[in-house]
């Protein structure tokens, strides 16, 4: 791991490379395309070998996705969920010990910051685990809490999400006794390499799947593991495209593609509330103050500018980027595509869409760009809400999954 | 015995959709079948506890997407799935690799011939080119080319306007398509003979066809002109094997409504006062429909199951005439580990693939010279697949099972007829011949099934174990399928339909017969139509 830049090292560009992951030696020897991102200044794979190829491992076999670089706060003390109540728009007293919850937390002007998961480890300890960087917004909720640690594990936590049909199989074949009892959203914990590896049934793309966190010392060590038990399971690494693909299927949105961080917005309401992005769910109004309260108490009774839709679109080219209108002479702008894609496994024409809510029941036309050998070609097509996400299969939801079909 | 509004025979993919959008229709519909488990040749049988084989058809790309969309397959628990990976052996049992890439598959080919590797761009654009044109016409029924009828004419302007989108030196290279060899074809592009084997193979495929022999060229496009997910030329794998495509369309069918009766063939077809009012079952009982629709081949609709004198002498002849020679063998195998082949790395990704045994032009050509002595080839072509490597669901972990579709053997052998020794002395050349490429191969083997084209014929009901129904020549395709004069999916009898491989657009599993069909009757009986437009005209 090069941890630092030291300008007087050998290496005069070591300040301009990324960082690794502990994952990064055994990910390394896999990334045939030499195919990398950047994700809060790890070094991240795009893709390993073929995005579709991985793509079809979560939803086929399994795959494991490198998630160290996703921020992991420990949040501890009396006040920890107290804290925790008072950043995050749903209400985290519900939340038992050894389960998971996904939440989102906004500005006070209720627009969304970013979207996570905190896992409650016990009574008065919490991880939050998200995509951005989250600890000056975390010590800002703090404020006026005394008791309440919050501990940036990010560097010393390596994590994998470990997502497909035959991920209980390998668990088991792992040594993981039980695993197959663990519920959605559950936390267990086992003995690993004389440290402890937590599991929670947690994941991003709508399938049965896991994450498993260990200390990165051992994470070699875990990837070893998982791997000689997954080898007669297909097990593949897939990197963000895949991830992206597998993400949009289930319905699940993504930070500068569905949503602007409110934070790092510059325009006014270029940003999104929890109602837009269709999270009204995770707003709970019963329970004590919360950031954002007020101006969302207010938004909830005017109704949102827009909501974040479900699309079944006529034909097969994706509508990215596309414009949204109510009629097919694409006069009247209802809203607009946020993410779109041909899915292999459903077979439709998908997309998220940010639509004006008015619209909602009548006719819906996207007006689709596409390009057949350079040459620009458009058309327009006729979109159906789908309130379902467009993959969910029941193995996703049942204990114990079922046997692999 | 209940009356149905349309007696569909023979559970096979093609039946099965056709009676799937009939019943979407509104229609009253039975599919009748002769096995006690549907599917026909696209089905999964697990002949051995934990292997589920496709015994017959093995890998899928022609599937019509929109129907697998329309019919909402995958809610009926379809999957498909790209396989990539495939390694050729040639005679020497050297290797050429196919990777999922165009860089090192580039490099892999400058090995053996830069110039080919070159010129197999050209080649590439040239199938497409092709292939996209025929795409076109897979979804649509063929017009009469002697018929005035607004319809047909607008069909055949559709047709000469998508031919003539090509530009006019394209459309003489079609037409010489349909006449040329796959050596022939071959021989305007690649150099090295192992290249020009590789590429041959799909030519033969299914055919009683040699690589010189003129016709083998259309073949050739017919079977790369699949697609997946848009891939043109790629392959996939129904995830729980071929039989999940039936069982996909058959739980679709359920859904509209359908029912499906398994357990007894059909006998005859009911002719009265000229038109077909059901079908006579061999267990005695009779299912009686207003229309009766034939999923069976042609050969095998009008010469056994129909009444000489219930059709014109002139359709007996042409049934009997109809070319559909069986050209091919399968063999099944379950294995208790991976094979490790000669020559191939180990490579996940493409050493568990697709393997092709084509060996060289001469080869193949010596393959098909057994065919015409009416012996299986010595040193047969050999198309296998590991489906388990890629579909957790077909065999226990790290075991395996083996497509291997072997060509050729043929449906009659000239020392007399097929025998349960001469089938195994059939498996054996296939075992020992893939033995060579892969020692210690035999030792895998947990179980077998051997398919000549009498197990075929017989198993599934494909006249000689033809894998297309009726060969796909030139005068057995688009308005000469099955016969000039008939390809609208009518047949001479009244309320008689036929919907399966027999018809435009021909044999692999594309359900396109069976839609086609559905929307014809639909147009006849005057109600709306259910079969989509296919979605390739963007």
């Amino acid at each position: 791991m090069i941890e630092s830049a030291d300008p007087f090292s050998a290496d005069p560009f070591a300040g301009e490379r990324l960082k690794e992951s502990p994952f990064h030696p055994r990910q390394a020897g896999l990334n045939l395309r030499d195919s990398w991102d950047a994700w809060n200044g790890y070094k991240i794979a795009n893709f390993y070998y073929d995005e579709e190829y991985e793509y079809f491992c979560i939803r086929n076999l399994c795959g494991t996705y490198d998630i160290t670089p996703m921020q992991k706060y420990l949040i501890e003390g009396a006040d920890a969920e107290a804290m925790l109540n008072r950043m995050v728009t749903r209400d985290v007293k519900k939340l038992k010990v050894g389960r998971v919850t996904y939440v989102c937390w906004c500005t006070d002007a209720g627009r969304v910051i970013d979207d996570g998961t905190i896992f409650k480890l016990g009574p008065e300890k919490f991880m939050l685990s998200c995509g951005s960087p989250s600890l000056a917004w975390l010590r800002k909720s703090a404020f006026g809490f005394n008791n309440v640690d919050i501990t940036d594990k990010t560097d010393t936590i390596g994590a994998l999400s470990f997502q497909g049909p035959t991920t209980c199989e390998v668990l088991k074949k792992m040594g993981l006794e039980g695993i197959e009892n663990l519920k959605p959203f559950g936390i267990t914990h086992f003995p690993f390499k004389g440290e402890e590896m937590m599991v929670s049934r947690t994941g991003f793309t709508g399938d049965l799947g896991y994450e498993l966190w260990v200390p990165a010392h051992v994470a070699l060590d875990l990837w070893d593991a998982l791997y000689a038990a997954g080898a007669d399971y297909g097990i593949q690494p897939y990197g963000e495209a895949a991830t992206s693909m597998a993400r949009l299927e289930a319905g699940f949105i993504l930070p500068f593609v569905e949503f602007a961080e409110a934070l790092k917005t510059v325009r006014h309401k270029h940003d999104q509330s929890p109602f837009e992005l269709n999270l009204g769910w995770l707003v709970d109004f019963k329970k004590p103050h919360f950031s954002g309260r007020q101006a969302l108490l207010e938004e909830s009774k005017r109704g949102p500018d827009y909501i974040l839709t479900k699309l079944d679109i006529e034909g097969n080219k994706p509508a990215e980027e596309s414009f949204l209108y109510s009629d097919k002479a694409c006069n009247n702008e209802i809203g607009y595509v946020t993410s779109a894609m041909w899915s292999p496994v459903v077979k439709a024409n998908i997309a998220l869409a940010m639509i004006k809510p008015q619209y909602l029941n009548g006719d819906i036309f996207a007006e689709i760009s596409y390009r057949k050998e350079m040459k620009p070609f458009w058309k327009v097509a006729k979109c159906t809400v789908q309130d379902k996400p467009f993959w969910a299969p029941a193995r996703a939801r049942q204990t114990p999954p079922p046997p692999i079909y | 015995m209940k009356k149905y509004d349309a007696v569909i025979i023979g559970a096979g993919h093609n039946g099965l959709t056709n009676a799937a959008y009939l019943a979407k229709a509104g229609l009253n519909v039975v599919v009748v079948e002769k096995n006690d488990y549907i599917g026909g040749a696209a089905v999964s049988r697990e002949l051995e506890p934990g292997f589920w084989y496709s015994s017959c058809s093995y890998v899928c790309s022609m599937m019509r997407q929109v129907i697998h969309r329309d019919l909402d397959l995958t809610r009926h628990g379809l999957m498909l799935v790209p396989y990539l990976g495939t390694v050729s052996f040639a005679d020497d049992g050297s290797t050429l690799l196919g990777y999922h890439s165009e860089g090192p598959n580039y490099n892999e080919l400058r090995r053996l011939s830069p110039h080919d590797a070159d010129a197999m761009f050209r080649f590439m654009t040239d199938l497409e080119r092709y292939s996209t044109l025929i795409r076109k016409t897979l979804l649509r029924t063929p017009p009469d080319p002697t018929s005035f009828k607004p319809r047909d004419i607008q069909e055949l302007i559709f047709l000469a306007k998508t031919f003539w989108e090509m530009g006019e030196e394209q459309v003489y290279e079609y037409i010489r398509f349909f006449t040329m060899s796959a050596a022939e074809f071959l021989e305007d592009y690649f150099e090295n003979d192992f290249i020009k084997a590789v590429m041959a193979t799909p030519g033969i495929i299914g055919t009683a066809l040699g690589v010189e022999s003129p016709g083998s060229a259309y073949v050739l496009l017919h079977h790369v002109m699949g697609d997946v997910d848009g891939n043109i030329g790629a392959w996939g794998l129904a995830r729980g094997g071929m039989g999940a495509i039936s069982n996909a369309l058959a739980s679709a069918l359920k859904a509209h409504g359908g029912d499906i009766l398994t357990g007894s063939g059909v006998d005859q077809i009911i002719v009265r006062n000229g038109a077909a009012t059901g079908v006579a079952l061999e267990n005695g009982d009779e299912v009686y429909g207003d229309i009766v629709v034939s999923n069976l081949d042609a050969k095998r609709t009008f010469t056994k199951v129909m009444d000489r004198k219930d059709i014109p002498e002139e359709i007996f002849k042409k049934a009997e005439n109809f070319k559909i020679r069986g050209s091919s063998g399968k063999v099944n195998i379950a294995l208790s580990g991976l094979p490790k082949f000669n020559n191939v790395p180990e490579n996940r990704y493409i050493d568990r693939g697709g393997q092709q045994f084509a060996g060289s032009m001469r080869t193949l050509e010596k393959a098909y010279d057994s065919w015409k002595r009416g012996t299986w080839s010595e040193d047969p072509f050999i198309e296998a697949v590991i489906p388990s490597a890629w579909d957790p669901t077909v065999a226990p972990a790290g075991k395996h099972w083996m497509s291997n579709f072997i060509q050729y053997c043929p449906p009659k052998l000239a020392d007399g007829p097929w025998t349960p020794v001469k089938r195994d002395q059939f498996g054996k050349t296939i075992i020992d011949k893939i033995e060579r490429y892969a020692p210690g191969f035999q030792d895998l083997i947990v179980h077998m099934e051997v398919r000549t084209p009498h197990e075929i014929e017989n198993e599934v009901g494909l006249t000689e174990g033809n894998i297309f129904q009726g060969e796909l020549t030139i005068d057995q395709l688009l308005f000469n399928r099955p016969f000039p004069g008939y390809a609208q999916y009518r047949m001479p009898v009244k309320n008689m339909y036929m919907c399966g491989s027999s018809t435009h657009p021909g044999g692999g599993v594309s359900s396109a017969c069976g839609a086609n069909a559905a929307r014809e009757i639909l147009m006849d009986l005057k109600k709306p139509n259910t079969v989509p437009e296919d979605d390739c005209y963007d």
